[in-house]
C-alpha cells in the first residue's frame, strides 16, 4: 500500500471544498430556460430528450436499469433511451406520447425545463400547451423522410407554424437521423434552405439548424466527429447560450394585475401580484384600471425586506399611498408609460381544444391575466388550413382547428397584442357548464369600431348600463322607478339601507357597476366627495330625474334580462 | 439547525447582485401558484408531509402572503408509523410559526391493525394514506388542497398538471386532465370536484436542497447522517423502530445513516451517508447516481405503480 504524504491529503480535501464552493455558487446563478420539443411519432423526439438527459449525466442508476429491464426496446440499441421519458402505461402499450410531460436537467450553465409535447397530428393542442411557457422551441425534423420525399414533410411545417403562432422568440431546427443519411452535408443544405424560407415567411425573427444524431449522440451534447463540415453550435451549446425570454418582458410598459388584496390588520391594505411586465419602483406613479385613479407606490413588500424596484416575474405585494378602489381583476400600470387598450372586444388566435366545437354566437368564460369575463364569438374570421397554411371560412371550430375569432366580452380587458407581451395578450376559454377549459386564445388587436372611446371612455362603457339614480328625498319616486326599471327586464336596487354609509356608496356603486345593476338612491344628503366620486364612477349615466333614468333603462334591456 | 450562516450570507449577497436566478424564478413562479389558488377557491388546505419538500412550500406560503398570515390550515395525514422525530418536528414547527394545524388519522383502519405486513404496501397505502386523506378533504369540506409534488420525482408525475383536477370521488383519471397554458390556471368546479395544487411542480430535488440551503429552512433531524441502529430488510436499510419487529435472521448494525424521503418507517429506507449538514448533502447529492424515490417500497411493487395509485386519489 502506498501512503500518502500527510500536506497532499489536507490540500485535496481543501481542493475538494473548494471545488464544492464553486459548484454551489454556479448552481445559485443558474439561470432557468424553458424549451419544447415538437416532432412526429417517428422523428425520434423521446430519443433526442433522453439522449440529452443521459449524455449532461442527468439519468440516476436506477433509473437506468429499470429502462435497460424493460420489456420494450424500439430502438435496436442496448439501452432505448426513449423510454426516459415516455412515462404512463397507456402511452407505452400503444409506443406514443399522448400528453404533455416536464422533464428538468441542468448543466453548469443553466437549469432547463423540458416541456415535451407529443407532435402527431391530433395534438395540436399538445403542442399549444408546451409552447406557451417556451422560450425556445426544438422542432425535430427526419432528414431520411426528407431525402426520401425530397421536401419538408407537412409535420414539420405544422410545428413550425405552431412555433410561431405561439410566439417562441426562438425556434431551432434539429435535422435528426442524419446517421441515415450517411451524415450528408448536401441534406442538410437542402433541409436548411427550406426551413429557413418557411421561417421567413412566418416572420420567425430568430433561428437556428443544426444537425445531429439523437440515436447515436452526435452534436447534441457532444460535437460530432462524423460531421466535421458543420461550424455551429451543438444543440446543448445552443440551448445553453439563447437569450431569455425575461430579459425581453423587463422592458416598459409596467403591467401589474392585482391578484390579492391583502389586508392583515385595519392599518395596512396591499396588493399582491406578479409584475408581468417591465418594472414597478418606489415613488412611481401609477394609474388603477378601470377607476383611472392615480397614486403613487408607497413601499414594494416581500418576506425578505422592502425592495426598490420589482421587475417581471416577481411576486410582490405593494403598497400605495393612497386609498384606492381597486381589487382582484384590476390592473396598476403607469401613469407615464403606455397604456393597454382597455376594449371589451377584440381578435385573437384561437387554438380549439375540445371535442365540443366552438360556434359563433356562444358564450364562453375567458381568464386573462387575473380577470375571468363572460366572452362571446361574435364571428369566425378564418379557420387556418394548418397543412397549407392558408385561410379558409368556417363557422365552427372542431377540435385541433386553429382560427382567428372575434369577440366581445362582458366586462372591458386590459390587454396588450400577444405580439408585444405573451402574459397580457393570452387567454384561457372555458365552458360556463362544464367548465372545461376549451380553448386557448391570443389577441391580435381590438376590434377598431371607428375609435370614438379613449380608452378609459370605453372602460367605463361595459360597466355603464349601470346607472346610478339621486332622487334627494324623494322615496317615493325611487321606489317608483325601482318598479318600473324592474318590469323592463333590468335589475335596481335601492341604496339607502342605514348599513351602508355614506362613504361606502362608491365602493358598492362599483360592485353594482360590475353586476349591471342600477343603483337609486333618495338619501337627501351626500357629502361633496361621495358625490363627486359617483359622479365619477356613473359618468353619463349619472341621473338626478326618474324620467332620464327611466327612459335609457328602457330603451336598451340588456341581454342577460331576456 | 446544521446552518452555514457565513457561507448563506455569502450567497444573500450574491442573490441581490444578479437580476433571476433559477432559484429565485421557480420561487415567484410558486408565490403567484398559491395567491391564485387561495384568490380562487372558497376552502383551500395545505397538505403537510413534514418532509423537505413541505418545508420548502411552508416558507412559500409565509412568503406569498406576507405580510398577513397563511390564509389555510395545515393538513398532516398520520398513518400512525410516522417516525416519532416527525411528529415532533410537525408540533414543535407548526406551532413556532403560527400555523393551523389539523391532523387526520383513519382510526378505524388503526384500530384494525393496518400494517404493511398485514395488507401488503399498496392496501396499507391505499388505507392510511389514500382513504385518510380523502376523508379528511371531505370532512374538512375543501375545495383545493396545495400538495408538495415535482414533477421529476417519478415518470407519471411528469404530466401533472399544476392544477390537478379529481372528480366527486377524489380520482385522478391522466385523460381527463384540462389543458393548461401559460399561468392561466382553471379553478371552475362542480360540487364534490376538487383541486390539488403543486406550487412546486417545476422545483427538482436538487432545487430544493438549495432553497433550504440558502433560505436556512428548518428539517426533520432525520435528512442528516448520524450513526444510527437498522437492519437490511428486503435490500432496504431499515433503521429501527417503535414496533418493529425483528426476525430471528435478523442482527440490528450501528451505520452512519440518513434518509433522504420521509415516509412511514417500515416502507422507507435510509442510505448511507456521512452527510452532517446541508452542503454535505448537497455536495452528496450531485454525487448520487440513484433517484430519490428508489428507497420507497411503494413505487416499485409493479411498474407504473405509482401511476395506479394515483388514479386511486393518491396524492
Amino acid at each position: 500500500m502506498i501512503s500518502q504524504p500527510q500536506g497532499w491529503e489536507i490540500e485535496q480535501k481543501h481542493s475538494l471544498e473548494q471545488r464544492f464552493r464553486q459548484f454551489l455558487d454556479g448552481h445559485l446563478e443558474q439561470e432557468m430556460l424553458r424549451f419544447t420539443t415538437a416532432g412526429s411519432v417517428d422523428d425520434g423526439k423521446s430519443t433526442l430528450i433522453g439522449r440529452l438527459l443521459h449524455d449532461t449525466r442527468n439519468i440516476y442508476e436506477d433509473q437506468l436499469a429499470s429502462i435497460r429491464a424493460s420489456r420494450v426496446n424500439r430502438s435496436g440499441r442496448d439501452v432505448d433511451l426513449s423510454l426516459l421519458t415516455d412515462g404512463l402505461r397507456a402511452e407505452r402499450e400503444q409506443g406514443i406520447t399522448i400528453d404533455v410531460a416536464y422533464r428538468y436537467f441542468s448543466t453548469a450553465r443553466r437549469k432547463f425545463i423540458i416541456a415535451d409535447t407529443p407532435g402527431h397530428e391530433q395534438y395540436t393542442r399538445n403542442m399549444a400547451t408546451g409552447a406557451s411557457t417556451a422560450d425556445v422551441a426544438i422542432v425535430l425534423i427526419d432528414a431520411r423522410a426528407f431525402k426520401r420525399v425530397g421536401e419538408l414533410l407537412p409535420q414539420s411545417r405544422r410545428h413550425t407554424y405552431i412555433a410561431s403562432l405561439l410566439r417562441i422568440p426562438h425556434v431551432v431546427a434539429a435535422i435528426n437521423k442524419m446517421d441515415l443519411v450517411d451524415y450528408s452535408p448536401e441534406i442538410f443544405d437542402q433541409v436548411s434552405a427550406e426551413f429557413s424560407e418557411l421561417a421567413d415567411r412566418l416572420e420567425l425573427k430568430s433561428i437556428e439548424v443544426i444537425p445531429v444524431s439523437a440515436l447515436c449522440g452526435d452534436n447534441v451534447v457532444e460535437r460530432s466527429q462524423r460531421m466535421d463540415w458543420y461550424g455551429g453550435p451543438t444543440l446543448l451549446e445552443y440551448l445553453e447560450t439563447a437569450p431569455l425570454a425575461l430579459r425581453e418582458a423587463s422592458g416598459e410598459p409596467l403591467r401589474f394585475p392585482v391578484q390579492l388584496v391583502a389586508r392583515p390588520n385595519a392599518e395596512f391594505r396591499g396588493f399582491a401580484g406578479r409584475v408581468e411586465r417591465g418594472e414597478v419602483r418606489t415613488g412611481m406613479r401609477v394609474r388603477a384600471l378601470p377607476s383611472g385613479r392615480v397614486t403613487t407606490v408607497k413601499r414594494i413588500l416581500t418576506y425578505d425586506g422592502e425592495l426598490p424596484a420589482a421587475g417581471f416575474p416577481l411576486s410582490v405585494t405593494l403598497e400605495l399611498e393612497d386609498e384606492i378602489d381597486l381589487s382582484r381583476g384590476e390592473m396598476l400600470v403607469s401613469e407615464t408609460q403606455l397604456a393597454p387598450h382597455i376594449r371589451s372586444s377584440f381578435r385573437a388566435m384561437v387554438v380549439w381544444m375540445h371535442a365540443e366545437p366552438l360556434s359563433e354566437g356562444r358564450t364562453y368564460l375567458a381568464k386573462h391575466t387575473t380577470r375571468t369575463v363572460r366572452a362571446s364569438v361574435r364571428r369566425i374570421r378564418y379557420r387556418v388550413d394548418i397543412h397549407s397554411i392558408e385561410h379558409q371560412q368556417s363557422s365552427q371550430l372542431q377540435m385541433n382547428d386553429i382560427a382567428e375569432v372575434e369577440f366581445t366580452t362582458g366586462l372591458p380587458l386590459f390587454f396588450d397584442a400577444y405580439a408585444d407581451n405573451r402574459e397580457m395578450g393570452a387567454l384561457i376559454l372555458m365552458d360556463p357548464v362544464t367548465n372545461a377549459t376549451v380553448g386557448a386564445a391570443m389577441i391580435v388587436s381590438d376590434l377598431d369600431e371607428g375609435g370614438r372611446h379613449t380608452a378609459l371612455e370605453e372602460a367605463r362603457c361595459g360597466e355603464q348600463e349601470a346607472a346610478l339614480v339621486w332622487l334627494r328625498g324623494r322615496e317615493q319616486v325611487a321606489a317608483a322607478l325601482l318598479e318600473r326599471i324592474r318590469q323592463a327586464g333590468r335589475a335596481a336596487v335601492i341604496l339607502d339601507d342605514p348599513l351602508i354609509p355614506d362613504s361606502s356608496l362608491p365602493a358598492v356603486m362599483r360592485a353594482l357597476q360590475l353586476a349591471k345593476v342600477t343603483g337609486i338612491s333618495s338619501r337627501s344628503d351626500l357629502s361633496r366627495a361621495t358625490l363627486a366620486a359617483l359622479q365619477e364612477l356613473a359618468g353619463p349615466r349619472f341621473f338626478t330625474t326618474a324620467e332620464a333614468a327611466a327612459t335609457l333603462a328602457e330603451a336598451a334591456p340588456s341581454q342577460e334580462a331576456k | 439547525m446544521n446552518t452555514d450562516k457565513i457561507a448563506s450570507e455569502e450567497i444573500a449577497k450574491q442573490l441581490s447582485r444578479k437580476r433571476l436566478n433559477h432559484l429565485q424564478a421557480l420561487e415567484a413562479e410558486s408565490l403567484y401558484i398559491l395567491r391564485e389558488a387561495v384568490a380562487e377557491f372558497a376552502h383551500p388546505v395545505m397538505l403537510y408531509s413534514i418532509g423537505k419538500d413541505s418545508s420548502v412550500m411552508l416558507r412559500l406560503a409565509q412568503k406569498a402572503f406576507y405580510p398577513g398570515k397563511m390564509p389555510f390550515p395545515l393538513l398532516h395525514i398520520d398513518t400512525s408509523y410516522k417516525f416519532p422525530q416527525m411528529i415532533a418536528f410537525r408540533d414543535e414547527y407548526t406551532k413556532s410559526i403560527g400555523a393551523e394545524l389539523i391532523v387526520h388519522r383513519n382510526e378505524a383502519a388503526i384500530a384494525q391493525g393496518a400494517s404493511p405486513w398485514k395488507l401488503g404496501t399498496q392496501n396499507c397505502c391505499g388505507a392510511l394514506k389514500t382513504r385518510s386523506l380523502l376523508d379528511a378533504l371531505n370532512e374538512g369540506g375543501f375545495d383545493a388542497a396545495f400538495g408538495g409534488a415535482r414533477r421529476d420525482e417519478e415518470k407519471s408525475r411528469a404530466k401533472e398538471r399544476v392544477y390537478s383536477f379529481r372528480d366527486a370521488a377524489g380520482q385522478w383519471d391522466p385523460k381527463n386532465q384540462r389543458p393548461e397554458l401559460w399561468s392561466l390556471y382553471n379553478s371552475r368546479l362542480r360540487k364534490g370536484e376538487s383541486i390539488r395544487v403543486f406550487p412546486l411542480s417545476n422545483w427538482t430535488e436538487l432545487d430544493i436542497w438549495l432553497y433550504l440551503y440558502t433560505e436556512q429552512i428548518p428539517i426533520v433531524p432525520l435528512y442528516f447522517a448520524e450513526e444510527r441502529e437498522a437492519v437490511i430488510r428486503g435490500g432496504m436499510i431499515t433503521m429501527l423502530h417503535p414496533g418493529m419487529q425483528l426476525l430471528p435472521s435478523e442482527k440490528p448494525e450501528k451505520m452512519m445513516l440518513r434518509m433522504r424521503s420521509l415516509g412511514c418507517m417500515p416502507c422507507t429506507g435510509a442510505i448511507r451517508s456521512h452527510a452532517e449538514t446541508l452542503p454535505q448533502i448537497i455536495q452528496e447529492l450531485i454525487g448520487f447516481r440513484r433517484s430519490e424515490r428508489e428507497g420507497r417500497a411503494i413505487d416499485h411493487d409493479e411498474e407504473g405503480s405509482m401511476e395506479l395509485k394515483k388514479r386511486e386519489g393518491y396524492f
